[in-house]
């Protein structure tokens, strides 16, 4: 089968779940679920695609497939942010009852920290990738340790209004906040366009892409900028999925059988989209909202990560 | 740092230690206890010395055993996802047995900590990058994922913040009769010295060790073993102290180097002294209250460990 064709399969999977997602059970007042259906999508799309996006150009700058950019400690201070939020204000201030507000802070501290960590970082010469990585970690461990000191402190009904918002849920997705994160991923995604071509030379590795004239660290500083967004953007919008990035891009690799980012970027995305429309039909229906997409997906990705490390003859 | 001025620090932090407290229990009262005042020392005081020391010991010796035998300086049961596995071990265990008792939390914590141990250490074998820095971000990795599981499991079943209570490292929960429970560790803790010397040799490499005669698998059990149950045990009596299995052996080994039966000592005696230390800042800090210990480790320990690794070349860690 060719790239092209594997690729329209899967826009056609893709197209059918949405399509069973929009009109599956449509009965009753359909002014009104219509257009909550449509917003449900557009979320899920925004999100699958933002994280697809972003694990692939991460993935390429790592130069490995075991690692995702949420290892940069964006999620534990996502937790952070919220259970700071309702440790502090209280579960009734404006700060969390206006989601609003809630999104532009959590977007603007998640980026605001990653770029201090950059900066940090690349302003001496070891800028080890790695190093940077296990950095991100080592605050995200600290932040989880902040994290869980306050959630001990915060009285279990306030707590209940805290957990909401640390497992990815697109059950309440605000319209406003879809459309802002619509404009924040189309700057970003132009922004991106033109260290396009770098990608399949950067792929090569680092030495590799240098003799071939890449400016290197200049392109890579921009690119995790590109990704930090994308997350944080994420993030914001409906709550940490972890591992969903790693599961949806190595499928891709694994289905694709190719390293031309032009079709990963595609395929992965795609994925990502039917991961995330399927797992919201399966709380929908399945688990009659007893869990949330996050956690399954989490669940689901973190078992595949499991047997990609242990997979025999492989090594990483 | 010789011993000598370890043991003395030891000691005073120690009395320090059994003193500090919201009633009034003063050194000059020693000889003249009332009931309620030796009540206080013997039901909390004197087991959270006991359960700070112990935890603070054999967390490092954990630490220290499992640098040496995955030869590198930066996995620890923090970086190693045994911490996490021996998390979701509890909970399983009080899912399944609702009224588990503690022998029981403990067996089942273990067999998890264990089986998380060895697939890391599998995990090790299948990587052929073996730089420094990225075999820890495996772990924690590693580590996220067993996270990942356990939260699902939460979600289902409300236990969210119930699990973040009881995982979260404090001792001020620590009485009689809840810690006992922790002296598991003080014989394992001893083979770990007895086996110094095969675990330092077992550092060398699979081949080098058989080429010196090591029955390399059967140390490399022995040594796994012992860190799981003691990570098992100090988790359900304690919780989870962070990084102090990765920042003690490492400061050790910058001025003692990497002979093991020379580091033990020290590296457990650091280790109670630091844990000691952090137990009495949380404690002074907000008086009457106090803050737990992992999170006064967590901030000490992380900007400790982000130090180390930004001058590992100098010390060549």
């Amino acid at each position: 089968m060719g790239y092209k064709k594997k690729t329209l399969i899967l826009a056609i999977i893709a197209i059918v779940c949405m399509a069973l997602f929009i009109f599956y059970d449509l009965h009753g007042n359909i002014g009104y679920i219509l257009p909550r259906r449509i917003l449900k999508l557009l979320a899920i799309v925004i999100t699958g695609g933002g994280i697809a996006f972003a694990t692939v150009i991460f993935m390429t700058i790592t130069n490995n497939r075991i690692l995702t950019p949420s290892v940069m400690g964006l999620d534990s201070l996502y937790l952070l942010i919220q259970t700071m939020i309702v440790f502090v204000f209280g579960s009734k201030s404006l700060i969390m009852t206006d989601s609003k507000i809630n999104y532009l802070v959590s977007l603007v501290a998640m980026i605001l920290f990653a770029l201090v960590l950059f900066r940090l970082l690349f302003k001496g010469e070891k800028n080890n990738i790695y190093f940077l990585l296990l950095i991100g970690m080592i605050m995200g461990t600290f932040f989880s340790s902040f994290t869980s000191f306050m959630q001990v402190l915060i009285d279990p009904n306030e707590f209940m209004i805290a957990q909401d918002k640390m497992f990815a849920s697109i059950n309440n997705v605000n319209s406003s906040l879809v459309y802002l994160s619509l404009v924040v991923v189309a700057i970003v995604v132009i922004y991106f366009i033109r260290f396009y071509k770098y990608l399949d030379v950067i792929a090569l590795g680092k030495d590799e892409a240098i003799n071939l004239g890449v400016p290197y660290d200049f392109v890579v500083k921009r690119l995790l900028i590109v990704v930090t967004v994308l997350i944080s953007v994420a993030t914001a919008l409906i709550g940490p999925i972890t591992f969903l990035g790693l599961l949806v891009v190595n499928l891709a690799y694994q289905f694709m059988r190719t390293f031309r980012h032009s079709y990963i970027i595609a395929c992965s995305i795609l994925i990502s989209i039917i991961a995330l429309v399927g797992g919201q039909f399966i709380v929908e229906k399945v688990f009659v909202f007893q869990a949330t997409v996050g956690t399954i997906i989490n669940f689901v990705g973190g078992i595949y990560f499991l047997y990609l490390l242990l997979k025999e003859n492989q090594s990483w | 740092m010789k011993i000598r001025y370890l043991v003395i620090s030891l000691i005073i932090l120690s009395v320090a230690s059994i003193f500090l407290g919201v009633s009034n229990v003063s050194i000059l009262d020693m000889f003249s206890l009332t009931a309620d005042q030796k009540q206080v020392l013997l039901v909390s005081r004197v087991p959270r010395l006991a359960s700070i020391l112990i935890a603070g010991m054999s967390m490092s010796i954990c630490g220290l055993i499992m640098q040496q035998l995955s030869r590198n300086k930066f996995v620890s049961p923090t970086t190693a996802g045994t911490l996490d596995a021996a998390k979701l071990g509890i909970l399983v265990s009080i899912m399944i047995f609702t009224s588990a008792s503690p022998l029981q939390k403990m067996a089942i914590s273990f067999l998890f900590a264990l089986a998380g141990t060895f697939v890391f250490m599998k995990i090790l074998d299948h990587v052929k990058f073996k730089d420094a820095v990225f075999i820890p971000l495996v772990g924690l990795m590693f580590g996220n994922i067993i996270g990942s599981i356990s939260s699902f499991i939460g979600y289902r079943y409300d236990l969210i913040q119930n699990m973040a209570s009881w995982m979260l490292g404090d001792f001020s929960m620590v009485i009689s009769g809840r810690y006992e429970l922790m002296y598991v560790s003080i014989p394992l803790l001893i083979i770990a010295y007895l086996y110094a010397n095969k675990f330092t040799i077992a550092g060398m490499g699979e081949d080098f060790s058989k080429n010196l005669g090591l029955n390399y698998r059967t140390v490399v059990n022995i040594g796994l073993i012992i860190v799981a149950l003691i990570t098992a045990a100090v988790v359900l009596s304690v919780g989870v102290i962070p990084f102090l299995g990765l920042i003690i052996p490492n400061i050790v080994t910058i001025y003692q180097g990497d002979h093991l039966k020379k580091s033990l000592l020290h590296t457990a005696l650091l280790g109670a002294n630091f844990v000691l230390v952090c137990d009495i800042i949380g404690r002074i800090i907000i008086y009457p209250y106090e803050i737990p210990i992992s999170l006064t480790v967590g901030v000490i320990g992380s900007a400790i460990f982000i130090y180390l690794l930004l001058r590992r070349k100098k010390y060549g860690l």
